[in-house]
């Protein structure tokens, strides 16, 4: 009897689509720790993912966790971990040896109320600057925002399609209220998800050279153990993967790792946009927050105010084309967040004019409701 | 830079150097290149090939090691080769995967990897190559600096006291602990030889002179001198308890032997052992 | 009885069989421009076949230098060089 991915209709609770989508999107190895509110996608894959043949294996920390996710992947499994907050402060270093070695992987991070241990229990959205910048240094990073269950599961899968196509980690900012909800999932068929997998080296092990590219800036991934005898390391290197230790390979390495997410934004980037053609308040949103400004848009359509939501499935890299866009069009931009105004003011960095941009912020552990939003909005 | 005189009359190691990034960077005197042949001559002697085998290496002076050995090499975080090993292999569980890294890398930040490698009996190899201080950044004193050492951080005399690393490995579960300096070249190839045979953790602290972070600040001279005090002062003990391998540069001795080698399931063993029962829905 | 050249013992001490073991010697082969002048290789060789020379290498250390007369070829130079600067070779040699 051949195990299979849960096809059907479920009422399942967001964590649990996140694994299985992990599941589905052929991920067999996952290293964690646990913690509220992620624990329950490690609860999950320790139970199906043996029977697919994956290892799940609880690492004495985050840091092992974080480390250990990043082997896997180098020896050509793909690999995921699954932390809030606290443990995301923990991987933050190792994500940037992911990013300067290359490596596909995906780090869930079920946000909570923060900072430090917080509220544990309870719904924030603290974490987003931290997702871009928690590492030192200069690099881009892809960050997904689900907002509901069905995200949750497919949203993991394109979470695993991008790190494999840039060989990046990519970090999927869910939330407590997303992750411990129970929606309606629907899971398809296996052959009709569409999986992408790493470039391989088309060449000789004499001929390769590790990090080498033909101008789309990813460079094929040879994994262990093929005789390729690669060198990574988190030192900056040249394009054999050597140790170069110089302002001009430096210069080249990391202007190359900043390009291969900017230059393909187009792709990368997405959103959803509701009402918002002739749309004069422009209300922009993400994760948990974005269902409430749905119904915020909803009960201002009905008083005949002109309101419209651009949706956030991707935080980062962070559509400035497109806020800038809007900001010739409306009156004024609203943006709904449950931290002290992260996005807001990535919103002001994107708008050249002086529209007014105005934040309706709950710091953690309660959601923002639709009408905290309609009397915020209604207030100015 | 080439290891040949001429193209019939070349080292017998060249195979595993990457020539392209030769000489290395360790100073006069230092024994990391001493514990980097030792080892390789053990993968010669026991007719390994080099795509078996995968080096993870963390910071420091010994983790610059993964970077001349032409195998699959990974120079890692601070502290993290030895969790970014156990994920390798898990990936590849064919693949022999060695921790190649220094005394401050895997016993200080990476301590708490150590014990937990141990306590699973995951089938890595730690080589632990131990200086008794941190010497790329200088010389600072760490947990395996001896008792009233000077080094550049603790200048009035070091007022901690070090790890017993066999102890510290065997009591957390090891399965193969050895102790050998880089003067026992032979003892050393067999004991990387036995831990190549076998499953399961298995821990080998190498001894190695340092004269540039420790011996010159400790006056004990070049590395020729702090050579000839372990030619003077070790002692070979096979099969005592760790907790007794003494390891004293105040006129004590410095036991040396493979004191730990039990049978114990691995890791990776009842890994695949218990895959296969769940996947054949016996679980 | 005959004595051999090398072999002045006297017959009740001569082994029987010193006609077929092979005496081993050994050649050392120095990568003088690798050598860092630790000293490892002349220090413990145990017939003391290494020296260190007067020349001077391209990185301003001393290389040492092979008297071959009584290498045994243990090839225990090789194996504590740091720098892997040194080729060791067996040669056997009949024993006349």
């Amino acid at each position: 009897m051949s195990v299979k991915i849960l096809t059907g209709t479920h009422y399942m609770l967001g964590d649990h689509a996140c694994a299985e989508g992990a599941i589905a999107a052929g991920c067999r190895f996952f290293a964690g720790y646990p913690i509220t509110p992620a624990t329950e996608i490690a609860e999950w894959i320790s139970i199906r993912l043996p029977k697919f043949g994956g290892v799940y294996i609880q690492m004495e920390d985050e840091l092992a966790s974080m480390a250990a996710v990043i082997g896997a992947s180098c020896g050509g499994l793909k690999s995921m971990t699954a932390t809030s907050g606290p443990g995301f402060s923990l991987m933050v270093e190792n994500i940037g040896l992911a990013v300067m070695m290359e490596v596909p992987c995906v780090v869930v991070n079920i946000q909570r109320g923060a900072p430090s241990t917080g509220l544990p229990t309870l719904v924030g959205q603290a974490d987003v600057m931290q997702a871009k910048w928690g590492s030192h240094g200069d690099y881009e990073i892809v960050a997904y925002a689900p907002a509901s269950c069905q995200e949750m599961f497919d949203l993991t899968i394109e979470a695993f399609n991008t790190a494999e196509r840039y060989r990046i980690p990519v970090i999927i900012l869910s939330d407590e209220a997303v992750g411990h909800l129970r929606e309606k999932v629907v899971i398809p068929e296996e052959k009709a998800i569409k999986l992408i997998e790493r470039k391989k080296p088309d060449v000789s092990p004499e001929e390769y050279i590790p990090y080498k590219t033909n101008g789309d800036l990813v460079p094929p991934m040879a994994i262990a153990g093929e005789g390729y005898f690669v060198h990574m390391t988190g030192l900056t290197h040249d394009e054999r993967g050597y140790p170069a230790i110089s302002g001009e390979a430096h210069e080249k390495l990391v202007r190359r790792l900043i390009d291969k997410i900017q230059k393909n934004r187009g792709d990368i980037i997405k959103f959803e946009e509701i009402e918002t053609d002739d749309a004069d308040i422009l209300i922009v949103s993400y994760g948990i927050t974005a269902r409430s400004s749905l119904k915020a848009v909803q009960i201002l359509r009905k008083e005949k105010i002109k309101a419209g939501l651009l949706r956030l499935i991707t935080i980062w890299p962070f559509p400035y084309e497109k806020i800038e866009e809007y900001a010739k069009k409306v009156s004024k931009i609203v943006v709904a967040e449950i931290n002290s105004g992260q996005v807001r003011g990535e919103v002001l960095k994107a708008i050249k004019n002086d529209l007014p941009v105005i934040g309706v912020h709950k710091l953690g552990g309660d959601l923002i409701t639709p009408y905290e939003i309609v009397e915020k909005i209604k207030e100015d | 830079m080439e290891i040949r005189l001429k193209e019939e009359l070349k080292h017998p190691l060249s195979k595993w150097i990457r020539e392209d990034r030769w000489p290395h960077i360790w100073c006069s005197g230092c024994g990391i290149g001493i514990a980097m042949s030792s080892f390789l001559y053990a993968l010669e002697e026991l007719k390994i090939e080099p795509r078996e085998v995968a080096i993870v290496s963390g910071i420091g002076c010994t983790g610059r090691v993964a970077g001349y050995v032409k195998v699959d090499s990974y120079h890692t975080t601070h502290g993290r080769p030895i969790p970014f090993a156990i994920g390798l292999k898990i990936a590849k569980p064919e693949m022999k995967v060695i921790v190649f890294s220094g005394d401050g890398d895997i016993v200080s930040i990476g301590g708490n990897h150590l014990i937990h490698a141990a306590r699973r009996n995951f089938d890595i190899i730690v080589i632990c190559v131990n200086n008794f201080n941190y010497g790329m950044t200088g010389g600072q004193f760490g947990p395996t600096t001896p008792y009233k050492a000077k080094t550049t951080t603790t200048p009035y005399g070091n007022f901690e006291y070090p790890f017993n690393l066999p102890y510290l490995a065997a009591s957390a579960g090891a399965t193969f602990v050895a102790r050998w300096t880089v003067l026992h070249t032979y003892y050393l190839r067999q004991s990387i030889k036995k831990a190549l045979k076998r499953n399961g953790f298995s821990f080998i602290e190498v001894i190695s002179p340092c004269p540039t972070g420790f011996g010159r600040p400790n006056k004990i001279g070049e590395a020729i001198d702090e050579m000839k005090y372990y030619k003077e002062k070790s002692i070979i003990k096979n099969g005592i308890d760790p907790k007794d391998a003494e390891l004293s540069f105040h006129g004590g001795n410095i036991v040396v032997g493979e004191f730990v080698e039990i049978e114990r399931a691995s890791y990776i063993e009842i890994l695949k052992q218990s895959i296969e029962e769940i996947k054949g829905g016996q679980k | 009885m005959e004595k051999s050249k090398e072999n002045s013992k006297p017959f009740w001490r001569t082994p029987l069989d010193y006609r077929e073991i092979k005496k081993i010697k050994g050649k050392v082969f120095i990568l003088e421009d690798l050598c860092k002048g630790c000293g490892f290789c002349i220090e413990f060789c145990p017939t003391g076949s290494l020296e260190r020379s007067d020349k001077l290498n391209s990185k301003g250390y001393h290389p040492p230098i092979f008297n071959p007369e009584k290498c045994t070829g243990c090839g225990f130079c090789e194996k504590i060089c740091p720098e892997f600067a040194i080729i060791t070779e067996k040669i056997e040699m009949e024993v006349k």
